[in-house]
């Protein structure tokens, strides 16, 4: 029998975790729910965003430090690669949009492969090692800050979504893109900016990421498929099933982990997946089609 | 008139001149003809994909070998032919590694060292067989790669079993040594061939050795949090943890349990990815400290080794076990070439098989291949200590003594 402090750890761990999946897949789902379509290219451009971080931190860059500039960075490339390459290689066509990120995945990660070779690489950071003492357990300081920033990113976005005008926007054209062009709305620039806002989701979690986790050139693929499913997961499109979807698989990943074994921990993710599905396979906050 | 080419050559000049460089290489003495010559070795290592660290290290030993047998005089029973290498990335897979061995083939190479992976090399090494290319392997320590009768692969440094069974032998011989202060264990590996296999074979044989296993926890590489299994191990507060990972997870477990304060009397990795590396030492210093491997390694004694330590960290790389290992079978197969007297592949094979050469960096006695397996090979025991990655044993080669149990 499992002692409470063990599963209560674990939870907790789950939560830390969950924090920056749902970060991650915040800014995939908000592409899809205003693009309707899934950007392939969502794991490469983390690891992009994840060698940025360290090159800020080689450059005597803290990543927490390097969290807003890099936002804004990545925030320009997104609107720069939708308004100047999907957009216009597309033609309009989701199919080729799917295509075209699926080729910039490859370009993204073969480019990075080139400049950094396939090495792994960490950071040391002054606070690497710095815990909060829970009694139950230790709380290691850079996780505690993922979950506070990936919350707070989440209150701002959807801030920004309902009661700015470019969040007014973007729902228009996310509901229906013909009517908000009628209504005067430029299309073209509301996709540049959700793309951007997806960029800028995944620079942050690079960030966060940084100080615990190691960059390698395929170091997005080992987030991205879990934000894949989160996406699915929450329902396509849906932000706050995204958070919710996020944190719900990380406690369902390290429960599992706990108690049939790491290697099953995210088999347990599949499987809670596959059960959503079928018993509501819009997603948890998914809007019936 | 006579005519007069762009360089103001004209015709008879060039031919009365090509005349006398043909008399002259006529006249050459035999050796300094001899010194034109090479013989083209083969090196096989992963540069490019997951791989490519590993691979890139190797390639350093490998040239700089190549260079000191050169720099040396060449090949002496060949007249001083110099050593010419021939370069294949393997690109991290088995399919990449039996396309070089194919293209080496065609070039013409005597022989070929290297492979790093076990998958890489079991491929290699059979298609290498094909043309009789004698074949040393730097790495792979997967028993399967000598087990098959090849009789063209040599494998330079231990496998899988030698490694396990001396990680298991010099565990009980430091742990005896303190006092026996480590009577329980926690095994972590990762769930592949290797980790898997490891895991096994330690659940079988540490209770004959008197240790007690309290758990054994496997995780998936890559692996995203190791908080469940720091987790799992302070709940059952082992005197040992044994991990058999790769690079990355371990630097994972190792911050984690450090953010855990996990103190155990000892962590004692066998074959692992990070505890025998210096950029793991260097990255994570305090997280690394005291961490104990049973692994290749050079010997620290030797004097051509602490050179060649010194320059590949001046040019800025890690001098990590397969520069060494690389360097090494470099070094076997000029031997070999020197005896045989000869480039013709099976004269190699030949020579490589009655081979007992010494002359290499690694604390291994004279090579003695038997069923391709050099019998001389032992791996050491590695401990990081003061920022540096010390052997401790066996004693005959450590260069400090085991920090064993480690200080609270």
């Amino acid at each position: 029998m499992m002692s409470p402090d063990i599963l209560a750890a674990a939870v907790l761990n789950g939560l830390m975790s969950g924090a920056v999946y749902a970060l991650i897949a915040v800014g995939l789902t908000l592409v899809y729910g205003v693009l309707h379509i899934i950007n392939f290219a969502h794991g490469a451009m983390l690891s992009a965003a994840m060698f940025a971080a360290y090159l800020a931190f080689q450059a005597g860059i803290d990543p927490y430090a390097a969290m807003v500039p890099l936002a804004l960075v990545f925030f320009g490339l997104g609107y720069g690669l939708q308004r100047l390459v999907i957009g216009p290689a597309s033609h309009g066509d989701d199919r080729n949009i799917l295509l075209i990120t699926l080729g910039l995945s490859i370009v993204i990660e073969n480019c990075l492969l080139a400049v950094f070779n396939s090495d792994t690489r960490t950071v040391d950071v002054a606070y690497g090692f710095s815990t909060f003492d829970l009694g139950f357990t230790f709380l290691a300081v850079p996780r505690a800050v993922a979950f506070g920033v990936s919350c707070l990113v989440a209150v701002l976005l959807w801030i920004l979504l309902a009661h700015t005008d470019t969040g007014k926007a973007i729902r228009a054209v996310a509901r229906e893109k013909l009517g908000a062009s009628l209504a005067g709305i430029d299309v073209a620039h509301v996709y540049a900016v959700t793309f951007g806002l997806g960029a800028t989701c995944l620079a942050i979690a690079a960030c966060l990421l940084l100080p615990t986790y190691y960059v390698h050139p395929r170091v997005g693929n080992v987030y991205v498929l879990v934000a894949f499913t989160i996406v699915v997961l929450g329902g396509m499109g849906s932000i706050p099933g995204a958070i919710a979807g996020g944190l719900f698989v990380g406690v369902v990943e390290s429960l599992c982990g706990l108690v049939f074994g790491e290697s099953l921990g995210q088999l347990g993710i599949f499987v809670i997946f596959i059960l959503v599905l079928l018993i509501r396979p819009t997603g948890l906050f998914g809007a019936k089609a | 008139m006579t005519k007069t080419g762009r360089t103001g050559l004209s015709r008879r000049r060039l031919l009365k001149g090509g005349a006398a460089l043909v008399a002259g290489t006529v006249a050459m003495p035999a050796y300094l003809r001899a010194q034109g010559t090479t013989v083209k070795v083969g090196i096989l290592q992963p540069v490019t994909g997951a791989l490519a660290f590993d691979g890139a290290q190797g390639q350093i030993g490998a040239v700089a070998a190549i260079k000191a047998i050169n720099d040396k005089g060449g090949i002496k029973s060949l007249g001083g032919a110099r050593l010419e290498m021939v370069f294949g990335d393997a690109r991290s897979t088995p399919e990449g590694g039996t396309a070089e061995v194919e293209r080496m083939a065609a070039e013409g190479v005597a022989a070929i060292v290297g492979g790093f992976a076990s998958p890489i090399c079991l491929a290699a090494t059979q298609a290498a067989s094909r043309y009789d290319l004698g074949y040393i392997v730097d790495v792979g320590v997967s028993d399967q790669i000598v087990s098959r009768g090849l009789t063209n692969t040599f494998r330079f440094a231990p496998g899988f079993g030698i490694v396990t069974k001396s990680a298991l032998d010099n565990l009980v011989t430091i742990n005896d040594a303190a006092g026996k202060p480590a009577k329980t264990v926690v095994l972590v590996h990762e769930d592949g061939l290797f980790g898997s296999g490891l895991a096994k074979l330690m659940q079988a044989e540490l209770p004959k050795r008197g240790f007690e296993i309290l758990d054994t926890i496997a995780h998936p590489t890559p692996a995203r949090d190791m908080s469940n299994v720091a987790l799992q191990i302070r709940s059952k507060n082992p005197d040992l943890i044994i991990p058999s990972s790769y690079y990355g997870e371990f630097v994972l477990l190792a911050r984690t349990m450090q953010q855990q304060k996990i103190k155990p009397k000892g962590v004692f990795c066998v074959l692992n990815g990070a505890a025998s590396n210096y950029r793991f030492v260097k990255e994570f210093p305090e997280a690394a400290e005291n961490v104990m491997d049973c692994n290749h390694w050079h010997d620290p004694r030797n004097a051509v080794a602490q050179a060649l330590k010194k320059e590949v960290e001046a040019s800025g790389k890690f001098f990590t076990y397969n520069v060494s290992l690389n360097y090494s079978g470099v070094l076997l197969l000029a031997d070999a070439i020197e005896r045989a007297a000869s480039a013709d592949r099976k004269a190699i094979v030949a020579a490589l098989a009655s081979s007992t050469f010494a002359g290499h960096i690694m604390p291994y006695g004279p090579t003695q291949f038997v069923g391709g397996q050099n019998t001389g090979a032992a791996p050491v025991n590695t401990q990081v200590q003061d920022n540096d990655i010390k052997v401790i044993f066996p004693s005959s080669f450590a260069d400090a003594k085991p920090a064993f149990p480690v200080p609270a």
